[in-house]
């Protein structure tokens, strides 16, 4: 018996070292465990196999650094998961040399997201980023050897320190290594995370200067001829990639707000009305899993009204219209005929489908845009 | 008892100069109190009689001394019950001027002396704490005796504290306060010179008979409003509640009513039978109307019906306070409230706010204004958003205010109501050191933070008093603030043309800060009719959304959404804008005198 699940995210925790502003669920050293991690989340996939599709569209091994993991061991597990149209691992650039590049190409992977974050060594020094600006040039280099044609850069923008100029450089460098597709975070000072107590002030201090950079990337970038598809992700063109669709599968599924299965600690699944995050420890995951159960998780309720709330919200974040349909009951209809006024958003009748789109500027003001759309 | 034994008077006094403490020696020494009873403040702090379920406070007690029927009668303490002074005094023969040997005359003291003076009483000046080391009777006695206009060597010297010489107060009470002089024999007058509301048996009213004589059971009527009601019971304070046959001419006390609403029996107004009705009613009385008035709105809009109750039980025991409903499209639902004057409107927000347990936004205060439209009828205006447009001519309530100084501070204090669109009246040595200066001052340039700059450009030596002199014309304009065109009527103002800028600035300068960036640039402007006087811009907001969103994120991205709502809904909205209440509330206390 099969589900309808499509979409499958595999998180990989471990790490050489974490940085500090990151609040993702990692695990650092532990080399020892990886084997006994890889047994445990394909003990997960069995015990949640019906979940899924027989056919899945999309994978993607998330982290921690996914690449940072025993490579015999990553290898093992890619071949064990299902298959898909779309395979992305996402990868450290020190740890991309040309074997692990040649493995990953054999296992099936067809999609690598490099988090280079930045390529001047001083805001690479702040983030705690081991590579410096040649790891990352490297990495792309050895995965274009190794035959993949759909390369993703993750850049950071709005560090302490960070001038204009250093953003502009920092775009230009990423765009002289061509990547299919390009995500662009803006920094945030997490609760919580040693950063936030080393820079916290700083960041704040620097909003007002700093605003203009989000502004700065999507010019750039549109510019360069990538389409700016998601709040903070672009693509190559269609018309400058032969045609293809280069936007991440996995990622718009989430926007789109289909269902999605997470096997790892802290992963999180969405599927039907219910919502769940694994619990984030390694040693009691493992314990449960070894014994043959499901690790402890978090399950929140998702209601129907709840869902179509998270689709205005997902969906506003596109550059595609929003169809409304049944998400019509979402919206505040006067806070949307505002938004229209301030030329923020556009409602659109095309062929008897309602949609609705916020406009370059309205993306640009996202949060407060979507609070005003949704009733 | 006959009316040649009776003597009425009161003990007037700036505040603390000792008019409790002498109350006290004095309820003590006629044994109206037995040393076992006695505390400090005996007749504000004493257990009322609860078995009949009376709560009020004495306004007038009754004591014994040496034969004769001596009647205290309490008056307000503050300036803005002028009105009630006087009636009280008007119940009186005489009265105790009370001054502090260490701190001499104040301007409570004058205005108390000058009040007591228009009603033809005998004043028996006191001189009180000679016992303080700093203490100077003599100079004092002398500034006393130069003021009333009494030889030095009749002011009489005390300490109400240890109660040296309080038995010469007694003895100079009976031997110079004349009595009593209304025909026992006439239809029955009395002065209701005070009056309180027990929830049980209804209003009661504190008197002075002055004709005739009133019997428990009889039927009365208040002449100048025309109730009418039954003299549930009569009696007198001694200090307990004592109910009493009658009340006769000279004689002072209480009538209980039964009425359930205050505003039915004035003070100043006079009682009469109705079986033997009086000609004319006792001369004085006068209608109070509310100077002063501001916007009252509850800071949580759910505490609207709580707010209306409370005024609702806070006006049967003060007939002067006014109000009516007022919406406000920043404030939402509250209340226009009038008062006779700024302590009035402290005392009323004080007690909402502590008795009712409220929490009040209140507006920059105004007075009352009166407007001639062009080719209209002068018509008075309580708020500045009833103020048209176009207008003829505007007059506003003017004052006698009253400053007593040490002489140093005299230039400080001109310069003050010089600013105040002050015009200079009178200057006065009340000795080689103080400094009496009268000014007429339009009242709405006091109400805001006057007294505050009075008391510190003078380290808190001035002391101050008001009387109202009526309305005058003034080249008056209303001052509208707009937040992205929109006008906020709670931020309206009306002042005088010359003060309009700089105002509508500070206004517009202070919401600047306080309004968040919004989508969109937002100005925010001062205008007089159409003519923008003050401009400021915030800023539009280029960047507000959160990059990252993945499947782990969108729960929490979610709740952030729905926290940035909820945000939103508790911002008043006016036209487009989106302003938190505390933006009101900051420009609200820059006009309550809050110099940041």
């Amino acid at each position: 018996m099969s589900g309808d699940v499509r979409h499958l995210y595999v998180h990989l925790p471990f790490c050489a070292h974490r940085c500090g502003y990151c609040d993702f669920v990692t695990v650092v050293g532990r080399r020892g465990q990886h084997t006994a991690y890889v047994d445990a989340v394909l003990a997960e996939l069995e015990l949640e196999r019906g979940l899924l599709a027989s056919e899945l569209e999309t994978i993607f091994l998330g982290g921690g650094t996914p690449t940072f993991t025993e490579p015999g061991e990553l290898a093992r597990l890619l071949e064990a998961l299902p298959a898909a149209g779309e395979v992305t691992v996402e990868a450290n650039p020190e740890t991309v040399t040309p074997e692990l590049a040649r493995l990953l190409h054999r296992s099936g992977v067809t999609r690598v997201s490099i988090g280079a974050q930045s390529f001047t060594p001083h805001l690479l020094e702040t983030l705690e980023r081991r590579a410096g600006p040649d790891a990352v040039r490297a990495a792309v280099y050895a995965l274009r050897d190794a035959g993949f044609d759909n390369i993703s850069l993750d850049l950071i923008y709005g560090v302490p320190g960070q001038s204009a100029a250093d953003l502009e450089r920092d775009l230009s460098a990423a765009l002289a290594l061509e990547p299919e597709h390009l995500s662009c975070y803006e920094l945030e000072a997490k609760p919580g995370t040693r950063f936030a107590r080393a820079h916290g002030a700083e960041l704040a201090r620097q909003s007002e200067s700093m605003e203009s950079y989000f502004e700065r990337v999507v010019t750039r970038l549109v510019g360069a001829g990538y389409r700016w598809y998601e709040t903070a992700n672009f693509c190559r063109a269609p018309e400058r990639a032969g045609g293809h669709d280069l936007r991440a599968r996995h990622n718009l599924a989430y926007w789109w707000g289909r269902d999605y299965l997470g096997l790892g600690i802290g992963a999180v699944s969405t599927v039907g009305g219910k919502r769940w995050r694994n619990a984030p420890r390694l040693p009691a995951y493992l314990a449960a899993l070894e014994r043959g159960e499901g690790p402890a998780r978090e399950v929140e309720r998702l209601t129907a009204e709840l869902k179509i709330r998270e689709r205005v919200m997902l969906g506003l974040r596109l550059d595609e219209p929003l169809a409304l349909g049944a998400l019509e009951g979402a919206l505040d209809p006067e806070g949307v005929e505002r938004l229209e006024r301030l030329g923020l958003a556009v409602r659109d009748a095309d062929g008897g489908r309602e949609t609705l789109a916020l406009t370059s500027r309205g993306r640009f003001l996202g949060d407060g845009a979507t609070a005003l759309a949704i009733a | 008892m006959d009316q040649g034994h009776i003597r009425n008077f009161s003990i007037i006094a700036h505040i603390d100069h000792g008019k409790s403490t002498l109350a006290d020696r004095i309820l003590q020494l006629t044994e109206t109190v037995s040393a076992r009873e006695m505390r400090e403040q005996v007749l504000d702090t004493m257990e009322l009689e609860r078995e009949r379920g009376i709560t009020i406070k004495a306004q007038a007690v009754r004591v014994a001394w040496k034969g004769h029927q001596l009647n205290l009668i309490d008056t307000p303490g503050h300036v803005d019950f002028t009105y009630e002074v006087s009636r009280s005094l008007q119940a009186c023969e005489g009265a105790v001027l009370v001054v502090d040997a260490a701190q001499g005359i104040e301007a409570q003291t004058l205005a108390n002396a000058y009040l007591a003076i228009e009603n033809d009483l005998e004043i028996v000046p006191v001189v009180n704490k000679i016992d303080l080391p700093q203490a100077d009777p003599d100079g004092t006695a002398a500034e006393l005796a130069e003021l009333i206009g009494e030889r030095p060597d009749r002011v009489l010297r005390i300490s109400a504290k240890t109660g040296e010489g309080v038995e010469a107060v007694l003895d100079a009470i009976v031997e110079r306060v004349p009595p009593p002089t209304g025909d026992p024999g006439a239809p029955p007058r009395a002065l209701i010179f005070d009056s309180s509301y027990d929830q049980y048996r209804g209003v009661v009213a504190f008197v002075r008979v002055v004709d005739g004589s009133f019997r428990t059971r009889e039927r009365l009527r208040a002449m100048a409003q025309g109730t009418r009601f039954e003299a549930e019971e009569l009696g007198f304070f001694s200090p307990t509640m004592r109910a009493a046959d009658t009340l006769d001419a000279g004689e002072v006390g209480y009538v209980i009513t039964g009425l359930k609403d205050v505003s039915k029996l004035r003070v100043g107004d006079t009682l009469t039978s109705e079986e033997r009705p009086a000609a004319e009613p006792l001369p004085g009385y006068k209608d109070v109307k509310p100077m002063v008035f501001a916007g009252l709105f509850p800071t949580d809009s759910d505490d609207y019906p709580e707010l209306r109750d409370a005024l609702e039980r806070l006006k049967l025991n003060d007939a002067a306070l006014f109000y009516e409903p007022e919406t406000s499209q920043a404030l939402g639902f509250g209340f226009r409230c009038g008062f006779l004057g700024l302590l009035h409107m402290e005392i009323v927000r004080e007690r909402l706010e502590r008795e009712f347990d409220l929490d009040l936004l209140v507006t920059a205060p105004n007075v009352a204004y009166r407007v001639k439209p062009p080719n209209g009828e002068l018509v008075e205006v309580h708020t500045p958003s009833e103020m048209p447009n176009e207008v003829e001519e505007v007059e506003e309530p003017y004052i006698k205010a009253s400053v007593i100084v040490p002489k140093e501070y005299v230039g400080t204090v001109m310069e003050l109501n010089n600013d105040r669109r002050g015009r200079f009246d009178q200057l006065e040595y009340l000795s080689e050191e103080r400094v009496h200066l009268t000014y007429e001052l339009p009242l709405a340039e006091i109400v805001l933070d006057y007294y505050d700059h009075l008391k510190s450009r003078t380290r808190g030596y001035a002391s101050f008093d008001y009387d109202l002199i009526g309305f005058r014309p003034g080249n008056l304009v209303r001052v509208d603030v707009l937040v992205g065109g929109e006008p906020v009527d709670a931020l309206s103002l009306i002042i005088h043309r010359d003060s309009a800028y700089e105002r509508g600035r500070a206004l517009v300068e202070r919401l600047r800060e306080e309004i968040p960036r919004q989508m969109f640039d937002v100005a925010i402007q001062a205008a007089i009719g159409s003519r923008v006087i003050a401009r400021e811009t915030v800023k539009a907001r280029r960047k507000d959304v959160l990059a990252k969103c993945y499947g782990g994120d969108i729960t929490r991205k979610r709740k952030l959404l729905e926290k940035q709502k909820a945000g939103k809904r508790r911002m008043k909205q006016v036209g487009m804008v989106e302003v938190p209440q505390e933006a009101f509330l900051a420009v609200l206390n820059l006009g309550n005198g809050d110099k940041r």
